[in-house]
């Protein structure tokens, strides 16, 4: 089976500094697939440079057949690609119900002028959007939270809500950029548990980068280990973890 | 619980067009009672354009998250457009509520328009210069009315950037608009009760706007641009769309404005910056994002300075040390700390709703 | 040969204009605020000298001399009052607001004090006006002492930001606050003195402003200062050349397009310049490119 996210010779330049060079990377349907590496390695600037947010210097990439290099955030995303943010990045000052209605926004139209002059399109499309946001809240266990801002909720559900609202979008990939950083170990396993849910349930394959050497271990089948841009090691998870390139990378010499 | 979130803001939505209406209604006994001078009673079409433009302000402001000063540019454009259609057609159509409505639509369309234009370029701009733009194009808008000339002849229209003579008329000419004298001459048409109805109208678009959709990804994009990206936004679409509708409703103002005037001229008062500003006090004293808050600062803002009128030379100095002592109050971080160990409530200042 | 003399007029209320963007682009580099302010403390000056000079009658370098002060202490007080609670607050709009408050706070005082009417004011500058190819071009004394004191100002500035130690930690916070902090740059001290240097240049520029054009009234400050902040745009925000070679570029568009266009258009064309160079550069011809981290 052809993969469903295929980079080749990835790479991009800030000024003199080589951020990523030659990255590469090939991602079956239904994998969860780590991305790790020291600080600096350049996780981060792999999820800008899928996500649209940078444009690469050069290499492909490609989702699910169709060359998306350089296309904008906007068409990635409807493209299939949807991501979480290292810094969490809500709508503070919306609901947690309209967060993911936010998210649900390219599946369930209805004009603007439909919406101001409450035209029955416009009760049958939010009563839809409703029902589907409160069963994507239920599978992360905010659906109580569903009227509060989304700025109120403690750190762990803003987490999750960022990841809800990524899935309410429907994408083909989800990434996720450090989604146990912060959390203490009992949160990460329950968030490890609710990764494989999303996995198993929503059909999902999932790339993340992760410091949590637990979670990666506990949940990767394969892993990208980054060095100063560069691909250190790659392949099962088992196999990278006992590499001693990678051992060193991490320990330092 | 989905049910609690809908009816919560139809509720909200309710109580907004019932404080109009159940002030116009007390205005209206007022009158009839003889108890409004006619001071008071002159003040009220200017109270319901006020009332307009803070509304649609806070659409850029408060739901847009951008800061527009050129606000009273929109409305000098929807003011003049409006008033020379009218004044053009002033002998042909006699029915004065449809020649109004046909107005207000002109007006509104060409304010939109030209906020749609300044705001193609402009809006990817940010924060402060965002600001400093918009604030130029106003004097630019209001500069260019004010050198303008347009007449109307047997021959059709006339027009001209110097001054009436270079217009050429025939002899049963007559100049439209003349350069810094304005429009004279428009058929009075707005009277307070239009005025209130058009509030209705604004406000029945504005709420309806930020409950919808389109108003929730106006929204993601003042709460975090880049996440509102990342999930399928198009971020020029709905800034363009809240600054267009913005802008198209400040120009209805403008209609309302210029159709209770026999004389419209554009100066640095009515149209300039100056204006801009003032509206800006009466969304930011009504809390950022509060449309209700705008409609009342709005109208006890223009009104207190009347009623007290010993003041009125302090009243622009009022207007500034409140302004700053609200956002002191409402945006230090020392001050949000106090004010949380101490939990006293902000008069109307309420800028976000607290759960 | 009147394309000269426009040429120098302008030349001269560009130089007025770079002065004041100095005290913009000075603010907005390392406290990151619009101060909107800034155009009515020059009108705080202008009203200083004319108190003192016209209505007191003490002699006009005293004159000048109050001005500098008094705009100064304005300077720090405002930011001490009006700016420092919000330095942390969670919306930028915030602190633009207050500096629109303050404008107003200002000009109304002013307006309370003084009156609306226009004051006559009497120029300070007693140098004589030289007279060029046969009197065809006259450079008055004003426009002398603007471009003088427009070149000496630069000069000053750009060695105490290069050369003193209060310069080098100005330049730290413009970088970054928090690193500037550990360093232990005193944060406060350093952008106090940014706005007491800004409110001095401002009370200069008062003079030059008013003595050039010798009407006040208590709105004299706000479209100068508005025109300064575009030409600080103009120029690249944060960048002293940039507000030079702003200021210059916007006072001979300004003069050229009253002479030779329409004078009640003239405004417009310069806004309309501005709009168009911030459509091409965002961030002005010297501006740097600010990219917010994902």
């Amino acid at each position: 089976m052809a993969a469903l996210l295929e980079v080749k010779n990835l790479g991009i330049s800030f000024g003199g500094l080589r951020a990523v060079d030659d990255f590469e990377i090939s991602i079956k349907k239904g994998q969860l697939y780590g991305l790790i590496g020291p600080n600096g390695a350049g996780k981060t600037t792999v999820f800008n440079l899928l996500t649209g947010v940078y444009k690469p210097d050069e290499g492909i990439i490609t989702l699910d057949g169709e060359n998306i290099t350089g296309l904008k955030t906007i068409e990635i995303n409807k493209a299939g690609i949807a991501r979480t943010f290292q810094n969490i990045r809500l709508f503070k000052d919306l609901s947690v119900l309209d967060n993911v209605k936010v998210g649900l926004h390219n599946h369930y139209h209805y004009s603007t002028f439909e919406g101001i002059l409450r035209l029955p399109k416009y009760y049958k499309m939010e009563k839809a959007m409703n029902e589907k946001a409160m069963e994507l809240l239920k599978v992360f266990e905010l659906d109580g939270e569903a009227d509060f801002l989304a700025a109120n909720l403690p750190y762990g559900k803003q987490r999750k809500l960022e990841i809800a609202r990524a899935l309410a979008t429907e994408p083909k990939l989800l990434l996720l950029d450090e989604p146990a950083a912060g959390m203490n170990p009992n949160e990460t396993m329950e968030l490890m548990d609710t990764i494989r849910f999303v996995r198993d349930n929503f059909d999902m394959t999932i790339l993340l980068i992760e410091h949590d050497m637990k979670l990666v271990s506990g949940i990767c089948e394969e892993l990208t280990v980054l060095n100063f841009g560069r691909i250190l090691a790659q392949g099962q998870t088992s196999k990278v973890l006992n590499d001693p390139q990678v051992i060193t990378a991490y320990l330092g010499e | 619980m989905k049910k609690r979130n809908i009816s919560k803001n139809v509720k909200d939505n309710i109580i907004t067009y019932g404080i109009v209406i159940v002030a116009y209604i007390v205005i209206q006994i007022l009158i009839s009672a003889g108890s409004l001078s006619s001071l008071m009673q002159g003040l009220l079409v200017p109270l319901c354009v006020y009332v307009i433009l803070a509304v649609s302000l806070n659409l850029t402001v408060g739901i847009l998250g951008e800061l527009s000063l050129g606000h009273a540019g929109f409305m000098c454009v929807g003011a003049f457009t409006g008033a020379f259609f009218s004044r053009c057609m002033e002998n042909v159509i006699t029915i004065d509520l449809i020649r109004f409505i046909l107005a207000l639509i002109i007006g509104a369309v060409c304010a939109g328009v030209i906020g749609f234009l300044i705001g193609m370029p402009v809006l990817r701009l940010r924060g402060d210069y965002l600001a400093i733009v918009t604030l130029a194009f106003g004097e630019i808008i209001k500069n260019i009315v004010n050198v303008l000339y347009i007449g109307k002849d047997s021959r059709g229209f006339h027009f001209s950037m110097k001054d009436s003579i270079s217009l050429g008329l025939e002899t049963d000419g007559d100049v439209i608009i003349n350069g810094a004298q304005g429009i004279t001459g428009t058929p009075k048409d707005s009277n307070f009760t239009i005025g209130v109805i058009l509030i209705l109208i604004t406000l029945f678009i504005v709420l309806n706007l930020i409950h919808s959709r389109d108003g929730r990804a106006i929204m993601s994009i003042r709460d975090n641009l880049i996440a509102a990206e990342s999930i399928g936004i198009n971020i020029t679409k709905y800034k363009l769309m809240a600054f267009s509708i913005s802008a198209a409703l400040a120009g209805v103002a403008g209609v309302l404005y210029s159709h209770n005037l026999n004389s419209l001229m554009a100066t640095p008062k009515n149209f300039g910056y100056n204006m801009s500003i003032m509206i800006l006090v009466f969304v930011v004293l009504g809390g950022i994002g509060n449309i209700r808050g705008s409609i009342i600062a709005a109208v006890v803002l223009t009104l207190l300075p009347e009623l007290l009128r010993g003041l009125s030379n302090y009243r622009m100095l009022i207007y500034a040390i409140v302004l700053i002592v609200m956002m002191l109050f409402n945006w230090s971080p020392k001050l949000i700390e106090l004010r949380k160990r101490f939990s006293v409530k902000c008069l109307i200042g309420r800028s976000k709703e607290v759960q | 040969m009147s394309f000269i003399s426009y040429l120098i007029n302008g030349i001269s209320l560009g130089s007025v204009y770079a002065i004041i963007a100095l005290g913009y682009t000075m603010v907005y580099g390392i406290a990151k605020m619009l101060n909107f302010a800034h155009g009515d403390v020059i009108m705080v000056g202008g009203f200083t000298i004319f108190f003192a000079v016209s209505m007191q009658g003490l002699p006009p370098a005293l004159g000048i001399l109050l001005a500098v002060i008094l705009c100064t202490l304005l300077g720090i007080t405002i930011e001490y009052i009006a700016y420092r609670p919000l330095r942390q607050a969670a919306s930028s709009l915030a602190v633009l607001i207050t500096a629109i408050g303050v404008s107003y706070l200002l000009q109304n005082l002013a307006l309370l004090i003084f009156g609306a009417n226009t004051k006559a004011f009497t120029s300070v500058v007693t140098i004589p006006a030289i007279k060029l190819a046969d009197e065809q071009i006259i450079i008055s004394g004003e426009t002398i002492v603007t471009i003088i004191s427009c070149i000496v100002i630069m000069i000053g500035l750009t060695l105490f930001v290069n050369k003193t130690k209060a310069g080098q930690a100005m330049l730290a916070v413009s970088e970054d606050k928090g690193a500037a902090q550990l360093m232990g740059i005193n944060v406060n001290a350093t952008i106090s003195l940014t706005f007491a240097i800004g409110s001095a240049l401002a009370a200069i520029a008062g003079m030059l402003l008013c003595s050039a054009y010798p009407s006040l009234t208590p709105y004299t400050g706000s479209m100068p200062g508005i025109k300064a902040f575009v030409a600080a745009v103009f120029g690249g925000i944060g960048s002293i050349p940039g507000a030079l070679i702003g200021g210059i570029v916007l006072g001979i568009i300004e003069i050229l397009s009253k002479a030779y266009i329409s004078s009640q258009m003239a405004d417009a064309i310069v806004f309309m310049v501005l709009i168009i160079v911030l459509l091409v550069k965002p961030t002005g011809i010297l501006g740097k490119k600010i990219q917010e981290k994902v």
